[in-house]
């Protein structure tokens, strides 16, 4: 039995926890308004793991953006539509739907856990992505992640800034209210 | 010694599955949402540890993106309940039967 350092553990005990109770409550609460709040709480377990495995930039994306403006998102939603405190019809349309997504979940997390056990991933090639240059210790990443964006993979980020805007304008335009335009006559 | 990257793949194997029997079985299209979030941010966190794992940070890069797409998903996926929401009254998935023959 090998003995880790107790900071590592207590930061990994703690991280899933966190992550997989905050799963658990979106899974099992009734009110969605509770659910959210779940969720927040399992991202900030995400975000934890970000942290001991040194990606400090994306534990602070992951809070920015996930807890700050994606369940924002979801909150606004929930409240504007004023839904549903009651919950949905409980009888399942599919017999059997529930077990038989237990048992293919089940089949599909076990095989990917043994095959993490059985697999050994480090294969020493060198980095692709910043020329065989190896991850920076601490923060100092977070200049290899600029650096990467912005030559290695600078089509892939133009390519979402264009997805980003489309997907605003698409946004807008499905949550407008329809209207007939002027001069078209109303049927 | 730090606690291995095989122990947050395993978290991560855990928190896709939380995620997917959500999906697979709650009825309210905003709650399969966040089960999606869940199941993206388990596989964020399958990145980084191979990141940091294989000393690449073309995880991390990977994972910047993959927060983006997830963005700009939850914002259609959201204006599209919104749009449904307007004509049904509710976000039960299972009353979207329309198109069934």
């Amino acid at each position: 039995m090998i003995a880790y350092a107790f900071p590592s553990l207590a930061v990994f005990v703690v991280c899933a926890l966190m992550t997989l109770g905050g799963a658990l409550g979106v899974l099992l609460v009734r009110n969605p308004v509770h659910a959210a709040l779940s969720l927040i709480l399992s991202l900030f377990g995400v975000a934890l793991g970000f942290l001991a495995q040194q990606a400090d930039f994306l534990a602070a994306v992951e809070i920015i953006v996930y807890a700050g403006a994606i369940v924002v998102l979801f909150l606004f939603v929930i409240m504007f539509l004023g839904i549903d405190r009651h919950s949905h019809r409980e009888v399942e349309p599919l017999a059997g739907q529930r077990f038989l997504a237990a048992l293919g979940v089940g089949i599909v997390v076990l095989g990917v856990i043994a095959l993490i056990a059985s697999s050994h991933w480090v294969s020493g090639v060198p980095s692709v992505s910043t020329n065989g240059v190896p991850l920076a210790p601490g923060s100092g990443n977070i200049t290899q992640i600029g650096d990467a964006v912005f030559t290695t993979y600078l089509i892939a980020f133009e390519a979402t800034g264009a997805l980003l805007l489309i997907a605003v304008i698409g946004a807008v335009n499905l949550a407008r209210k329809e209207r007939p335009r002027v001069g078209e006559e109303v049927a | 010694m730090n606690v291995p990257a095989a122990w947050y793949l395993v978290l991560a194997a855990l928190l896709f599955g939380v995620g997917c029997f959500g999906f697979l079985t709650r009825r309210s299209a905003i709650i399969m949402f966040m089960c999606i979030e869940l199941m993206l941010n388990a596989v964020n966190l399958t990145f980084v540890s191979f990141a940091r794992t294989l000393s690449d940070v073309g995880g991390q890069v990977s994972v910047f993106f993959v927060m983006v797409v997830a963005a700009a998903e939850v914002t259609v996926g959201l204006g599209i309940v919104v749009a449904v929401f307007r004509r049904r009254t509710s976000t039960s998935v299972d009353e979207l039967s329309e198109l069934k023959g």
